[in-house]
């Protein structure tokens, strides 16, 4: 599936006097069946149908297993994230994380089994992160994370927690059953000053993602940062006015 | 004059992070320098994003690079004859699309260097501004790569940030440096040691763990602040063509003739 470049944006806004002939059912049970609250009635027909347009909205970028954001909204965000990135200079890093051995789980203990525990992933990747942060599910047991404002000195901490938390969260499957299971995980910084492409992004925090697999697996691997930086000791030296003095 | 069967072209990267620094005049001219050395040479409008080489040469192409991208022109009618005796494949304004690497981009890009790279003895990669992922992926498939920055401090501190990662990311051990518009003879000089100086201090120690491998800076020219560039671009020719005489086109001309040595 390839990734979106840049976000869509509508550009005709409808508004309607009347919801009359509308067919609406379908979307209101999709709410519903998502355990959505439907709109109040007694809102005007332009804000009843804004509230079911916003559910449905949220509904698809959400992940339905997990609650996540969906790949849908991570690839919106990340593409938002490449032009921040860009414009204001922040140090911003994507994390890719697979669940190892997966399989074993779902071959072991069943298909239900294995949802448990990608919810229960879910739940702690979740509580590994700062409300800024994305996490959402990629695709299969695996999962992916936008970092904004995020040094690289910073950065093999946050994965190094993530990876420990993991690790030493043991997952209920019901019936006195428990299974642990551990992720491998592969980022890359959007380098500073950068225009970077959402696409290229991913793919590079992939290749670290596959360098902690074959290095055994439950690791973080963190590409090393592009150093673009100039310190202030650098400029200085660069300036310095021992060298421009013989000009004068 | 390299012999006709010769293997491939030489490829020379011109880039200068910050832009408006004289980077795709300094291209255009040594191109035509190099050309009347006996060379054939290619310019290649890698500044995918925001090309302006054709402005600069008051070319008016019907075929560019971008025709070339999507399958409507093939290669040889995209690469045009330039006045100054050198060819030129421009990639016309307008390619936002591809002021972002997508893998399609860079295949595209290795595969015509490869295959303009039998019938020139040179090719310029003639960079966009900036550090981005394009061009630091065009300056990963040069041989030799070129930094041009003037002794303004943004410049310089532009300069060096290049130099920089394209030390510690693409492993060049070798970067060739042109100062231009100086304003006092030597000063490029200056600029290319005082560079050398921080690279030494905060670039090399940190390179393969400390193994001491050098980073060599190696200056090709300067080119003095001349009001007959400005007369060149305004007239939207080259300056060799124009003003062959100027104190910056006698500078182009050593740079090429250095090169050529």
């Amino acid at each position: 599936m390839p990734l979106l470049e840049c976000p869509v944006r509508p550009e005709i806004e409808p508004t309607f006097s009347s919801l009359a002939g509308l067919q609406l059912d379908g979307a209101l049970q999709l709410l519903q069946q998502s355990g959505h609250a439907l709109p109040d009635r007694a809102l005007s027909d332009d804000a009843w149908l804004q509230a079911v347009i916003d559910g449905l909205c949220e509904l698809s970028s959400r992940d339905p297993l997990t609650g996540l954001a969906n790949r849908r909204h991570f690839e919106l965000t990340l593409a938002s994230e490449v032009d921040r990135v860009a414009r204001a200079g922040e140090p911003a890093l994507v994390l890719m994380i697979d669940i190892d051995h997966f399989k074993r789980v779902n071959d072991a203990h069943g298909h239900q089994s294995g949802d448990l525990v990608l919810k229960a992933i879910a739940v702690a990747l979740g509580e590994c992160i700062r409300p800024m942060d994305t996490v959402a599910r990629f695709g299969g047991e695996e999962f992916a994370m936008i970092l904004p404002n995020c040094p690289p000195s910073y950065g093999q901490a946050v994965a190094e927690r993530i990876r420990s938390h993991v690790n030493a969260s043991p997952i209920e499957l019901g019936g006195g059953e428990q299974v642990r299971v551990t992720v491998s995980i592969g980022g890359a910084f959007a380098p500073q000053w950068v225009r970077s492409s959402p696409l290229l992004w991913v793919e590079r925090a992939d290749q670290q993602l596959y360098r902690a697999k074959s290095e055994g697996r439950n690791r973080a691997c963190l590409e090393q940062p592009m150093v673009s930086h100039v310190s202030a000791e650098e400029k200085g030296l660069l300036f310095g006015t021992s060298t421009f003095a013989e000009l004068e | 004059m390299k012999p006709a069967s010769a293997a491939k072209a030489s490829v020379l990267a011109v880039t200068s992070g910050k832009g408006g620094v004289g980077k795709t005049f300094f291209s255009a001219n040594l191109a035509a320098a190099l050309a009347r050395r006996g060379e054939r040479v290619l310019v290649l409008d890698a500044d995918l994003g925001l090309a302006n080489l054709d402005v600069v040469l008051n070319l008016h192409p019907k075929v560019t690079l971008h025709d070339v991208f999507t399958g409507k022109a093939t290669l040889e009618e995209a690469i045009l004859p330039a006045p100054g005796g050198f060819s030129v494949l421009l990639a016309g304004s307008g390619l936002v699309e591809y002021s972002r690497l997508t893998p399609h981009v860079r295949e595209q890009l290795v595969d015509i260097i490869g295959r303009v790279a039998p019938r020139f003895d040179r090719i310029l990669l003639d960079t966009g501004a900036g550090i981005s992922d394009v061009v630091l992926h065009a300056i990963s498939l040069a041989d030799d790569v070129l930094v041009i920055a003037t002794p303004e401090p943004t410049s310089m501190t532009d300069a060096y940030a290049t130099i920089k990662l394209l030390a510690t990311q693409q492993g060049r051990r070798a970067i060739r440096v042109v100062v231009n518009q100086v304003s006092v003879a030597g000063e490029g000089r200056t600029i290319r040691n005082q560079l050398q100086l921080v690279v030494d201090r905060f670039v090399v120690p940190h390179l393969n763990g400390g193994s001491g491998e050098a980073v060599a800076l190696e200056l090709q020219g300067e080119i003095p602040t001349d009001p007959a560039v400005r007369e060149a671009v305004q007239r939207r020719a080259l300056l060799l063509e124009k003003l062959p005489g100027s104190r910056a086109a006698l500078a182009v001309v050593g740079i090429a003739a250095r090169m050529a040595a």
